[in-house]
């Protein structure tokens, strides 16, 4: 048995050196399986990193590492004086990836442009419902009642027409779900009767292209040998799903993977000092909160909300919670997102003074409430519960009595969107940059009723200023009425904006120029290995 | 025996019908709509939400869904998957041999250490062996698997880098499955090589999976060892001045496996359950990271059709162990 054992390891040891022969197979260690290879059918990081990211380009796209967007598909772009219609001239001589089954005969067009778009937006086409029919970033991000069409001109030219000016469309095209997939693909597997492989084993224009996927173990891709941005170092991809982060880590050390997502927040200290890694950080594209539900009485009343700011310690949450990874937020946006106004005052801790607001507001005896709190870490926010509790005692100061409440997270999600709570601890993460993203998502009018606006806060003077904002294309402007924005929610406070947290990023140190997408993306065109 | 077999086959349909059902109801019982963990953060609007809950057939009644899915089983349909649509019993028939290879082996090494540690222990009984072998069943016994697994990993693969953290086969082999048994497939593909990386991979997991039934088999097997040592046929082998070694492993060994075949019989169900915990750290791509999965984002159709299935395997087993039993121990044929 020990032979047999210690041939195995030799045999092992030896493959691990053609392997380093080779040296361009970069072994990502994800986190989980994706749930398929269509980044249109679903909304996780997880089946994005599989799919959009290194397998799909988009007409515009994410420069790596910012939130800056840049040419991707289409060269360019013209918008019509209205900002309805967005012309995009598309790049020519792109080539799609083959699979097994398909061999493309023709380059990228616009036919493949307005499949992509069609396929989501009408019921009515021969793919809607295929793999389920759901589309719930695109349904997110109002699509359907956004775009009127999507027309070719011709074979390089696309017109999106839009039923309003909206300026954050273009960074919304630069989303996961915006991937342009292959119409001449999607035709040959409808007429081979089956239509689901365009989302089981993808063909796009990206830099990688699938080899296989082994359910729950590996995916496996190589090079697209025509990608037209020119091939990248890494010749072979290799996801190597692992779900527990100590072993992700574990396999870091071992050489087993260069790349690690999400690790564990107790093992951060160990790997800053580990010599086989390699920590990146960077301040991340989010927002942890307190959203005051302002249907609900006492927190209709703008004193009580400013109150309870005023007696919360926010420094002391980020050293107990965060550790160092997080930093005070004022602004219901990150700092690293354009029209961030640094002018902005937060309220200071001060109890006293909150008291006083709270007299003010009637409610001098103080009154009992219920903090929700989230079962999980979530990137924003990394101990809920714990959270809570020192948002509770800071409040006992005053005389507010708060109980905290928990549920597991899908009903807690399902229950606040009902509107349940009095207060409760959420976050968000960015999809693409742009203010509008924040706030008229997590604070407009639209999103009180059934959105993503847990406060409930629908507030004219405040949403007057972000709707105003989608229409403008100018960003001067438009940055000058989300400061202003910015400006309005403070003194409102709906929210008790808490931190903004720093993102971790391990990697092995023969991985070069990696970079942190601050949307939480992995991509793999770009890195290199180092022999 | 006909009858015997038939009564045996007879309480299976009714087991089939309590899992059906205890499966249906267990994962609604957990509170959160696969709907809303789809939406996350993100928020849905109701009339979305409810025209998704739709979609999905998840508006009827709970008995309607309930009759349902017994319908579509009777057809042999599991149902597909609510998050990745692709058909439950596919997502099973590739991750299962995963499961079982691991399974089976764990159980192999379970016997192979556990059968010699009881017969040792129970014929030297009172020694300090003895005290060794009990002590150490007691702690593997109680080992917790998590904390077990990872402790292997971060000695052996970690420190010492003898075997690799994680995963069946070096990322580097692509080995097309035929049988699904790593061990076999690599041996059948055009880089047999293969197979010692494949071997390598499995020794960790089926020493961290095969740890309970390790000790349980050990310490079943020294105390039926002990009862039979006593009895009087093999006082008088002894008295006959046979050769001890053979009184032990031929004559007391035979009739001292007879309840220990029934405790391996159980062990196949625990076996699973722990392979739960085994996958999930070692990464191993079988049915216990998936029913995890599943759970984890409430898919129901999986989780229904994972344990269904999961317990066909131990009724079906079970089935075979009583039979066994029945055909090694006929006074049990005749008890009831």
């Amino acid at each position: 048995m020990y032979k047999a054992l210690m041939g195995a390891a030799a045999a092992v040891a030896l493959l691990g050196a053609v392997g380093a022969a080779e040296a361009k197979t970069m072994v990502y260690c994800s986190e989980g399986s994706p749930e398929g290879f269509n980044p249109q059918l679903f909304t996780s990081g997880t089946t994005f990193d599989a799919s959009s990211r290194n397998v799909y380009n988009r007409l515009v796209e994410f420069e790596r590492g910012t939130t800056t967007v840049k040419p991707g598909l289409a060269e360019r772009y013209d918008v019509s004086d209205d900002g309805l219609t967005y012309t995009f001239h598309l790049r020519k001589g792109v080539k799609f990836q083959s699979v097994k089954g398909f061999t493309p005969s023709r380059d990228f067009n616009a036919d493949d442009v307005v499949y992509s778009f069609e396929r989501q937006l009408n019921p009515d086409h021969p793919y809607h419902k295929v793999s389920g029919g759901t589309y719930e970033y695109f349904q997110g991000m109002s699509m359907p009642s956004l775009l009127k069409a999507v027309e070719k001109v011709d074979d390089q030219t696309v017109r999106f027409v839009l039923n309003r000016p909206e300026a954050p469309f273009i960074a919304n095209m630069a989303m996961d779900f915006a991937s342009i997939l292959s119409a001449e693909y999607a035709d040959k597997m409808q007429t081979a009767g089956t239509p689901e492989k365009v989302d089981l084993e993808p063909v796009g224009t990206g830099p990688f292209q699938l080899v296989n996927y082994q359910k729950d173990a590996v995916i496996r891709y190589k090079a697209h040998p025509d990608y037209w941005r020119g091939k990248g170092d890494i010749d072979t991809l290799v996801f190597s799903i692992t779900p527990d982060a100590s072993v992700r880590y574990a396999k870091i050390k071992a050489g087993e993977c260069h790349v690690m997502p999400f690790p564990n927040p107790a093992d951060l200290a160990q790997m800053g000092s580990d010599p086989d890694v390699n920590l990146m950080s960077q301040e991340g594209l989010n927002i942890g909160y307190l959203a005051f539900n302002v249907r609900k009485k006492p927190f209709d009343d703008v004193k009580v909300r400013q109150a309870l700011n005023l007696a919360t310690n926010k420094a002391a949450i980020i050293e107990a919670i965060y550790q160092g990874a997080g930093k005070v937020a004022k602004n219901p946006i990150p700092p690293t997102i354009w029209s961030y106004n640094d002018k902005v005052e937060d309220y200071p801790y001060d109890p006293e003074q909150a008291k006083a607001l709270l007299k003010e507001a009637g409610l001098e005896g103080g009154f009992e409430t219920d903090i929700w709190a989230m079962p999980v870490q979530r990137p924003y926010n990394p101990g809920a519960r714990r959270m809570a509790e020192m948002i509770q005692s800071d409040w006992a100061a005053i005389g507010v009595k708060a109980n905290i409440v928990s549920y597991e997270w899908g009903e807690y999600l399902k229950r606040a969107q009902a509107g349940e709570h009095q207060t409760l601890l959420l976050g968000w993460t960015g999809d693409n940059g742009d203010p509008d993203n924040f706030l008229a998502v997590l604070l407009g009018c639209d999103a009180a009723n059934g959105g993503s606006n847990y406060a409930g806060w629908c507030y004219k003077p405040f949403d007057d200023l972000i709707m105003k904002a989608k229409t403008v294309a100018d960003q001067g402007e438009r940055t000058k009425l989300y400061e202003e924005a910015q400006v309005v929610f403070k003194e409102q406070a709906p929210w008790m904006t808490i931190a903004h947290s720093v993102v971790y990023q391990p990697i092995r140190p023969e991985v070069q120029d990696w970079r942190i997408d601050p949307l939480g993306g992995h991509y793999f065109y770009g890195p290199s290995l180092k022999d | 025996m006909f009858a015997f077999v038939f009564r045996r086959l007879g309480l299976v349909i009714p087991t089939f019908l309590g899992v059906t059902l205890f499966a249906f109801i267990l994962i609604r019982l957990i509170p959160g709509d696969p709907v809303a963990m789809l939406a996350g953060e993100r928020g849905m609007s109701p009339e979305r939400h409810a025209q998704m809950m739709a979609q999905l057939g998840l508006d009827r009644p709970m008995i309607e869904q309930y009759v349902m899915y017994l319908w579509s089983l009777l057809q042999g349909d599991f149902g597909r998957s609510l998050v990745t649509r692709t058909p439950v019993l596919d997502e099973f028939m590739t991750l299962f041999p995963a499961t079982l290879e691991l399974s089976v082996t764990a159980m192999l090494f379970a016997l192979i250490i556990g059968l010699p540690a009881g017969i040792i222990a129970a014929v030297r009984r009172g020694t300090a062996l003895d005290h060794t072998v009990m002590a150490g069943a007691l702690t593997g016994y109680s080992m917790p698997i998590f904390w077990w697994g990872l402790l292997l990993i971060l000695l052996f693969s970690v420190t010492l880098g003898w075997t690799p953290v994680s995963g069946r086969i070096s990322v580097l082999y692509y080995i097309e499955p035929v049988t699904g048994f790593m061990l076999i497939d690599t041996l059948l593909s055009d880089e047999p090589e293969a197979f010692w990386s494949a071997l390598h991979h499995l020794v960790l997991p089926a020493i961290v999976l095969g740890t309970i039934p390790l000790a349980v088999i050990a310490r079943m097997t020294r105390s039926s060892m002990l009862e039979v040592l006593g009895e009087d046929y093999v006082r008088t082998a002894r008295a006959k001045g046979l050769n001890p070694v053979r009184v032990v492993l031929v004559h007391a060994l035979r009739n001292a496996l007879i309840p220990v075949i029934t405790v391996i019989g159980l062990q196949v169900g625990l076996l699973l359950a722990g392979a739960i915990l085994t996958e999930t750290i070692f990464a191993w791509p079988g049915i216990g990271k998936w029913l995890i999965e599943s759970i984890g984002r409430r898919d129901y159709p999986s989780v229904q059709g994972g344990i269904l299935l999961v317990s066909c395997v131990v009724i079906v087993v079970n089935l075979i162990v009583d039979l066994l039993y029945g055909i090694i121990n006929p006074r049990i044929r005749h008890a009831r």
